[in-house]
């Protein structure tokens, strides 16, 4: 770990303006992948501005009856929020089927979107990573790519966005606000929050570097019945091989978003209407142009029979 | 004291405190967190430093330059101890590339260099700055592709390793049911709880390591001949060990560099070896392939039986022997056995949790289940039909001394409900659920070897335990405590003990699944010594008295043990060659009810049960945490546990327990768990 220096900021434009002035600042919110990566010197940041006391830590009733999450919100007070598991269950059960009690009390919504990518060969700083130290290569694409992505990848990375909240956010429609060092703010949709990688593996997202999450936003609740399918190596504490999350309507029409294949949650909309008369023809539609290695070619058909398991269950 | 015949009837068989559940004395320890760990332990030793091993970036060549000077310049750095710079060190025992010093690099994260800082975040950063380049050579990754070249890896008497008894080919050739399968285990990495961790402190010639190690006494030794100094001068001390499983059998890098930096730095060096460096620096267990072949008459009666089994290793010699347990389990008058092993330029294979037998069983019982429905026969019935009576099958020369395998499947499959069980798949069905029964045989050798021990009286009432055994969870502790007050006649509150410390009398230590005999064994040893001192001090027969209640009763005459003020005695049990005509190990029948996700394969445990044969339980509770987890572990090497090999840069993916596929329950919490152990007289063999 490098050395580096601390401040504590005192409003969201503060924070923006703080990490802009600055070409080596990062936020920091519950830490919980930044400073691993910093042990590791994967991130090397040399300003840490924390956001702990920017007020973002409530769950308050949003614009057009939907739910305002502040940035700064804890997975387990996000998922166990009374109003979230009664109106938004593929919220909560996403994100109680990932990462552990202990670390969920620490990681905040803002940084869970925003975590970095778990391919061993982006650990491993021996091994050539794109995303890593860009221009080096990509030691995954002919390596250990059992978990990584088939789909939205390209010849420099094949990595997966990892987490599981962002896959229910996504299949929810949710909206990330943020605020700039100018103090101007927008509004990205969660379909246009995770770049893929192109020949820049390195930029996660569409934020500019000094732009803040304050919040995510949740339009009005949808109903029907939520779940969230995740499959992986071990049954607990594992990133998701390949995960579902799904919204199923009375009248059987779905919204389904994937995880663990791709660099962000996966979700194409015009297959949607296919699921419930031809699931098969909906998920080669989902995964048309997919490129899998070798080692990961099973996801494809393992996220059809996730999603065969998804409906099994709703038509229970 | 030496074992030179069958045990008969003796004192543990009227045991009052041996034999009964009893909660671990030093559990309040660990539970409160006071047992002191290697890397814990400040307050021993003062002016600790903290040491950072690097480890190579390649898996095969040379180290062709290597820059310090930006680390040595880094804040807080003390020294910094670099291969290059280094001879390489002596090879203490099961080490096969030398653990530092030199250009040559042998493995993937092998010890580079070590950095020695004031704080460990210190030496962690001023780590990264070491600058070296490599000379990469091309290396042997993949098991696969070396299989048909391997040779027979060296066996007894250093012969290749292939047996056979009548004539396999002919009697298979001839076999009603054939069964030609392989099977495959992968590498997998011990990833205990505490990561190899040191204490180094030079006093002039003398060192002591705090540290965490199973085998102290070959630890004391390897010592020695790593550093080329006299082991009369290395004191090893290491009271609790957080996990072992045949990974801290040895000494490995932690130590050595611990010693190396203390020295170089002046002052004591403290190092834990770190997460990410664990699968690659230390040992682990290799992959095989394993091809066996069965030949069975129709009515189930096994006439063939051929294992052949293929693993690696960095030298071509220990590798990872799938075929041990086949000899001992069913018979069959046609019999080949073969152990392969190719030269493979991957970190260092060992001992992991039944090394050889664990891999080699599974695959084994696998292909006895499959011959078994090829036959249209029921599991157990097949494997009933194959028990071997007096002689052990692979080899005629020996005997069972006690083998209840029979009765542990017949038992086990009444409390599990076997009867429940359709031979046809995927008939049970439960939701999204499809459940079956499985059944295997267990079978473990069960070693014993010299032990010694130290038991004082402190004057007081209180009887004093030391020897250099080593609890590695597994709970010495506590049934050497038992065993000294069985012995000694007072309470378990008023025995202590003091175990890991090489100043004291050298034991068996843990491994192997010779502990907890051989170490009890040899307490009891020592204990009857200390009655015989007694006895001499106030003239009576020791061995005659009765020692119980904190009392001596000899004739119409009661000391009270404290009474006999403080005294010390010594001594060993050995054991004679009389068990070399027998084959001592403990069985089980193992059943489990397993259920595969009907959409996606996934897997789930639903019930287990173990039912053991281990010979004389010592103490009831601690044996069934010991199935427990060996049957967690299982579970985990069954269903989860993996090093992937990255066949290009040869070394196993998982930077970080984040990759890994590790211990962690894949088990339905619904369900209960079932286990029972049977205590037979195996002990008295």
């Amino acid at each position: 770990m490098r050395a580096f220096t601390y401040e504590r900021a005192k409003t969201p434009a503060e924070a923006a303006a703080s990490v802009a002035q600055s070409s080596g600042a990062k936020f920091l919110a519950g830490g919980t992948n930044l400073l691993d990566l910093m042990k590791l010197e994967i991130e090397k940041p040399t300003h840490l501005v924390d956001i702990q006391d920017l007020g973002l830590d409530s769950i308050e009733d949003g614009p057009d009856g939907g739910v305002k999450i502040g940035a700064f919100v804890s997975n387990t007070a996000l998922a166990s929020d009374s109003r979230i598991r009664r109106d938004y269950g593929v919220l909560t059960r996403a994100i109680v089927a990932g990462a552990s009690g202990q670390l969920r009390n620490k990681a905040t919504t803002a940084g869970n979107l925003l975590q970095r990518t778990r391919c061993p060969y982006f650990y491993d700083t021996n091994m050539a990573c794109n995303k890593r130290q860009p221009g080096s290569g990509c030691a995954a694409i002919a390596g250990f790519s059992r978990q990584l992505g088939v789909i939205g990848t390209s010849d420099s990375c094949i990595a997966t966005y990892p987490g599981d909240m962002a896959v229910a956010l996504r299949v929810l429609d949710a909206t990330v606000q943020t605020v700039k060092a100018d103090g101007t703010t927008r509004s990205i949709k969660m379909a246009d929050f995770q770049r893929l990688p192109g020949d820049t593996p390195h930029i996660d997202n569409v934020l500019d570097r000094s732009e803040l999450i304050t919040h995510v936003t949740l339009p009005r609740a949808i109903g029907g019945r939520h779940f969230y399918y995740k499959i992986r190596d071990r049954a607990s504490y594992a990133f998701a091989l390949v995960s579902v999350a799904g919204v199923v309507q009375r009248d059987d029409s779905f919204r389904v978003a994937f995880g663990g294949m791709a660099p962000r949650p996966w979700r194409v909309e015009a297959a949607e209407s296919a699921i419930a008369t031809d699931r098969q023809a909906a998920t080669t539609q989902i995964f048309a142009g997919a490129r899998p290695t070798e080692e990961n070619k099973f996801k494809i058909p393992l996220a059809d029979r996730a999603l065969a398991a998804v409906i099994a269950e709703a038509r229970s | 004291m030496e074992f030179n015949a069958p045990a008969r009837n003796n004192l543990f068989d009227q045991s009052k405190i041996v034999g009964k559940s009893t909660p671990r004395i030093d559990g309040p320890l660990k539970t409160s967190g006071l047992a002191p760990y290697a890397y814990e332990r400040h307050d021993v030793i003062p002016n600790q430093a903290y040491g950072y091993i690097v480890g190579s970036a390649i898996a095969k060549g040379r180290i062709a330059s290597m820059d310090t000077s930006e680390a040595r310049a880094a804040p807080g750095v003390i020294t910094i101890v670099t291969a290059p710079e280094t001879k390489p060190v002596g090879k203490g025992m099961a080490n096969i590339a030398p653990l530092f010093g030199g250009n040559e690099i042998a493995h993937y994260h092998q010890a580079i260099a070590c950095v020695v800082a004031e704080t460990f975040e210190q030496a962690r950063s001023a780590a990264a700055l070491i600058r070296t380049t490599y000379d990469r050579a091309p290396g042997k990754f993949d098991l696969e592709k070396q299989k048909p070249d391997a040779p027979l890896a060296p066996g007894d008497d250093k012969k290749p390793d292939k047996k056979t008894q009548g004539d396999f080919e002919t009697a298979y050739s001839k076999a009603a049911i054939k069964l030609d399968a392989t099977y495959k285990t992968p590498d997998e990495s011990h990833a205990m709880m505490e990561p190899h961790a040191t204490i180094a402190a030079w006093e002039g010639e003398k060192l002591t390591l705090l540290t965490s190690n199973q085998m102290i006494n070959w630890g004391k030794n390897s010592m020695g001949k790593i550093l080329g100094i006299d082991p009369k001068n290395i004191r090893l001390d290491s009271p609790y060990i957080g996990g072992g499983f045949g990974g801290k059998l040895f000494i490995r890098a932690d130590a050595v560099l611990a010693a190396l930096a203390a020295k170089k730095a002046k002052r004591p060096v403290k190092i834990a070896l770190q997460r990410p460096l664990m699968a690659n620096n230390t040992t682990h267990r290799h992959a095989t392939i394993q091809r066996i072949r069965l030949g069975a008459d129709a009515d189930g009666s096994i006439t063939a039986i051929a294992h052949e089994n293929w693993s690696g290793n960095l030298n071509g010699q220990e590798g990872e022997n799938g075929t041990l347990q086949t000899p001992v389990l069913y018979a069959a008058k046609n019999r080949l056995t073969a152990n392969y092993i190719a030269t493979l330029d991957l970190p260092e294979g060992n001992a992991m949790r039944a090394p050889g037998e664990a891999p080699g069983h599974m695959a084994f019982e696998i292909a006895m289940d499959e011959l078994a429905e090829k036959l249209g026969m029921d599991p157990i019935e097949l494997r009933l039909r194959n028990e071997p009576k007096e002689q052990v099958p692979g080899k005629p020369e020996k005997r069972f001394s006690d083998r209840n395998l029979a009765r542990c499947l017949r038992e086990g499959s009444q409390r599990f409900g076997w009867d429940r069980r359709q031979s046809k798949p995927g008939q049970l069905r439960n939701g999204q659920w499809l459940t079956g029964l499985g059944v295997a045989a267990g079978y473990r050798a069960a070693p014993a070897n010299k032990s010694g021990a130290r038991v004082r009286l402190d004057g007081k009432g209180g009887v004093i335990v030391e020897t250099d055994m080593t609890d590695i969870g597994t709970g010495s502790y506590t049934i050497i405590a038992q065993t000294a007050a069985e012995t000694m006649g007072v309470p378990l509150k008023n025995v202590s003990v003091t175990l890991g410390d090489s100043d004291h009398p050298a034991s068996a230590g843990s491994g192997g699944q010779w502990g907890a005999a051989s170490s009890t064994a040899g307490v009891y040893a020592a204990c009857v010594n200390l009655r015989r001192l007694i006895g001499t001090k106030f003239g009576f027969d020791g061995d005659a008295a009765i020692f119980e209640n904190g009392q001596i009763k000899v004739g119409d005459r009661t000391i009270d043990i404290f009474e006999a003020g403080k005294l010390s005695a010594e001594d060993a049990i050995s054991f004679g060659k009389f068990k070399e005509e027998y084959e001592v190990g403990s069985y089980a029948g193992h059943f489990a009810e397993v259920a595969v996700n009907a959409y996606t394969g996934e897997v789930r445990i639903q019930r287990m049960l173990a039912v053991c044969d281990a010979g004389r339980i010592l103490n009831p509770l601690l044996a069934r945490s010991q199935v427990i987890g060996a049957m967690v572990m299982a579970a985990g090497a069954a269903l989860m546990e993996e090093l992937a090999v990255d066949k290009r840069f040869g070394f196993l993916s998982t930077m970080t327990l984040q990759g890994m596929k590790s211990r962690c329950t894949q088990i339905s919490r619904t369900r209960r768990w079932y286990f029972w152990i049977r205590s037979t007289l195996l002990s008295r063999q």
